[in-house]
């Protein structure tokens, strides 16, 4: 059984990643019985606090783990759920999941790019929105469906779309 | 303590959507308000399966459905039905082509024709309350099981009903436990695949949701007959709700004693534990799931051995769906016989299936196994939306194939929906309507499998772009008949030289919309009529394709 190793050095590159975040995810480290096959859960973990993971925190993890940096990459880079850019105050994930492509979610998303000047997977400009296509989130009985954060709105028209951005402005 | 009334309203992800949370609030507020707290209760059921006319709301004993509640209504249920015991009309069901009034759900046309097995609770308790799950005979299967059958005799059971993976495989589960069973190792595992990639399906969420009991008491008891102490259920990661209430079920169940150290009074001790999964389709294949698992970046591995023989950290692990687990306290509690008397002769029991797309009622739908593609879309379902024309239905997601209305009369198993060139895939069934183009239709499964390809073999992750960049050419016009004699090529070879499923079965929506739709595709070529073309020496090729069967 695998402990997690000792360190007392961090030095964050960048210096703008928030210390006690970096304390909190090791002592969730700490606090596994073994860190055996959970890196995917600790990246979830480090995710949830961070935001988003940069290679500060990758580094971190690997180091705590004892494994290569690279073995840490190749998982976060092989999985859609992780993200190494920073992400807006507000995740947009327009469904692109076949019962929604069917009733038009294609164009809503081509509707959303046109109005925040975005493509998917980017942040626009004032940090407020990013923009993300997922595949269902099973609520195909609404479709299109898109969410913003954890909420659903269902059988969107791209008339709508304004109205919806503005209540996150 | 007993009410006279219990308000079901359904909790599901899309009624949430809808804001069913808001009609829960309400609802509680206006029965508070009116003193009625002992007379009426509300409970927040998993969702009915109507997500089409959703929120529903339920109320027992008297069995009235109502669809499309708003949390405005709510004062009206309270006030006129609970209250004056008056129905209030304007939410009942009507049905559209008699423009009748129903208040019976087994009644309503999207009802009558459906079986329920694996959702038989769905709808119809709290999920967050184990001691629901129990009044309506749960764990009694483990029970039963563990104090009156032998492990062999589990086994048995369940090979004698006939029960294949719902997965997408349809391999027999019996015989699997079997296998996992006799493996010599002492530390053997059991696998719950909620991974559910195919997008545009439901069912497994729906069952975690709404009665994840099912699965936590089939696992152990799967676990007692391959000889398992640990299981791990693997979730998607995008979905939260699922994932808070099989939380809440798992401790519940450790808190009654029917998970943990010898569970009713017998030798066996079995505990479960959740891994989540990051957003990747290739992970629901059971080796890729596996090395996830283990914290690993989730590629397949190449079958032989399979799990059954070594698995999660090399120990002999059993893979299983949602769906199927759900199925299984009811054939220990009700029989082998009982379950195998439902279905056809070689697919028994029921299937979930999720109509979505262009059909008016969507939802989720469980069937017994035989039931055709006409009932389900146009009794359930109701037929297309806005009295268009009925064109394909695509089941087995993007491993699938277009069906098209000559075969809507075939009965629905596993080995006939292989003969007409599909699969029945874990359940997900789209419609499509006579707008709607088979070649972009195609080319979007397509763009999907390129992208979840894992890239460990070369087929998968090179022919599926290609195949792609061939598709794109086509719809924007540019194609010739060379790009589809490429195409058609590609789709044989990275069929047949593929690592795993993925890319074995990436290629059938082209291969069937070829096959079906071929004027479409040649609506997009320009130079089908001039021999001169590209496509010169291809033409003949198109005959003889086009002609075979
Ligand atoms: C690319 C691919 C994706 C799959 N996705 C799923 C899935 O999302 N859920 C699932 O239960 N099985 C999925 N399977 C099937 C599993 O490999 C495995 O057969 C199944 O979990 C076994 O359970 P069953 O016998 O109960 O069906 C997938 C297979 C392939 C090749
Ligand atoms: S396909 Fe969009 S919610 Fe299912």
């Amino acid at each position: 059984m695998t402990k997690p190793h000792e360190i007392d050095v961090y030095e964050p590159v960048e210096g703008e990643l928030p210390k006690e975040k970096f304390d909190e995810l090791e002592a969730f480290i700490n606090s596994l019985e073994s860190t055996d096959g959970a890196l995917i859960e600790i990246l979830h973990k480090a995710q949830n606090l961070f935001g988003y993971l940069p290679r500060d925190v990758q580094l971190f993890v690997a180091r705590k783990l004892g494994i290569p940096g690279a073995e840490v990459f190749g998982v976060v880079s092989f999985y859609s759920y992780f993200t190494t850019e920073p992400r807006g105050k507000h995740t947009i994930s327009v469904c692109m999941g076949t019962a929604c492509f069917v009733r038009g979610s294609d164009k809503i998303l081509e509707k959303l790019k046109e109005k925040l000047q975005v493509q998917v997977n980017e942040i626009t400009e004032d940090g407020l929105f990013t923009l993300k296509d997922i595949r269902c989130v099973g609520a195909c009985g609404l479709a299109p469906v898109i969410m913003i954060d954890d909420k659903v709105y269902g059988r969107v028209k791209e008339e709508e779309l304004d109205g919806i951005l503005d209540t996150y402005r | 303590m007993a009410t006279r009334s219990n308000i079901l309203v359904c909790g599901g992800t899309g009624c949430l959507a809808s804001e069913s949370d808001k009609v829960i609030k309400n609802l509680e507020l206006i029965i508070k308000a009116r003193g009625y707290e002992n007379e009426a209760r509300v409970i927040r059921t998993g969702c009915f399966g109507f997500c089409e006319k959703g929120p529903i709301v339920k109320i027992e004993p008297d069995n009235v459905f109502y669809v499309m509640v708003g949390p405005k209504d709510a004062k009206d249920i309270v006030d006129e039905h609970i209250i004056k015991g008056r129905t209030v009309d304007r939410l009942l069901y009507r049905e559209p082509k008699a423009n009748e009034i129903i208040n019976r759900q087994e009644d309503m046309p999207f009802y009558k024709k459906q079986l329920r097995v694996a959702l038989r609770n769905c709808g119809l308790i709290n999920p967050e309350d184990i001691l629901e799950y129990i009044a309506f005979g749960g764990y009694e299967a483990l029970g039963k099981a563990l104090t009156s059958m032998t492990r062999d005799q589990v086994v048995d059971e369940v090979k004698r009903s006939g029960l294949r993976g719902r997965g997408g495989g349809g391999f027999p589960t019996g015989i699997k436990w079997e296998v996992t069973k006799k493996q010599d190792d002492n530390e053997k595992f059991i696998i719950c695949n909620a991974d559910e990639g195919d997008p545009g399906a439901f069912m497994d969420r729906s069952i975690l949701e709404g009665d994840p009991h099912s699965v936590i008491e089939a696992m152990a008891i799967g676990g007692y007959a391959i000889g398992a102490s640990k299981g791990i259920i693997y979730i998607r990661a995008e979905y939260p709700l699922a994932i808070s209430r099989l939380n809440t079920a798992l401790n519940q169940a450790r808190e009654q004693g029917l998970l943990g150290k010898n569970i009713f009074g017998s030798d066996f001790s079995f505990d479960i534990n959740i891994k989540y999964g990051a957003g990747a389709f290739v992970c629901g294949e059971e080796t890729a799931l596996i090395n996830s698992c283990t914290g690993k970046r989730g590629e397949p591995n190449y079958k032989p051995p399979y799990p059954a023989e070594k698995g999660y950290w090399g120990h002999p692990t059993c893979v299983n769906n949602v769906e199927t687990f759900a199925n299984i306290p009811q054939i220990i509690t009700r029989g082998a016989d009982w379950f195998a008397s439902i279905g056809t002769e070689k697919s028994k029991g029921t299937k979930v299936f999720a109509l979505a797309g262009k059909v008016k009622n969507v939802g989720l739908v469980e069937v017994p196994m035989g039931i055709t593609f006409r009932e389900i879309i146009f009794d359930i379902g109701g037929g297309i939306q806005g009295g268009r024309k009925f064109k394909a239905v695509q089941t087995g997601g993007p491993s699938g194939g277009v069906i098209t209305e000559q075969y809507l009369d075939t009965p629905i198993d596993y080995d006939s929906l292989i003969s007409i060139g599909s699969m029945m895939g874990s359940g997900g069934m789209i419609v499509m309507d006579e707008t709607d183009n088979m070649v972009k239709i195609a080319k979007f499964y397509l763009e999907f499998t390129m992208d979840e390809s894992c890239g460990r073999c070369t087929p998968c992750r090179i022919g599926t772009k290609r195949m792609y960049e061939i598709l794109d050419k086509i719809t924007s016009g540019k194609g010739t008949m060379a790009d589809i004699d490429a195409l058609k090529q590609l789709a044989y070879m990275v069929k047949g030289s593929s690592l795993c499923g993925l890319g074995q079965t990436a290629p059938n929506p082209v291969i069937s919309t070829l096959k079906h739709f071929w004027e479409e595709y040649m609506a997009f070529i320009k130079d089908v009529d001039n021999p001169r073309g590209e496509g010169r020496h291809i033409a003949k090729n198109k005959i003889k394709f086009a002609t075979e069967k």
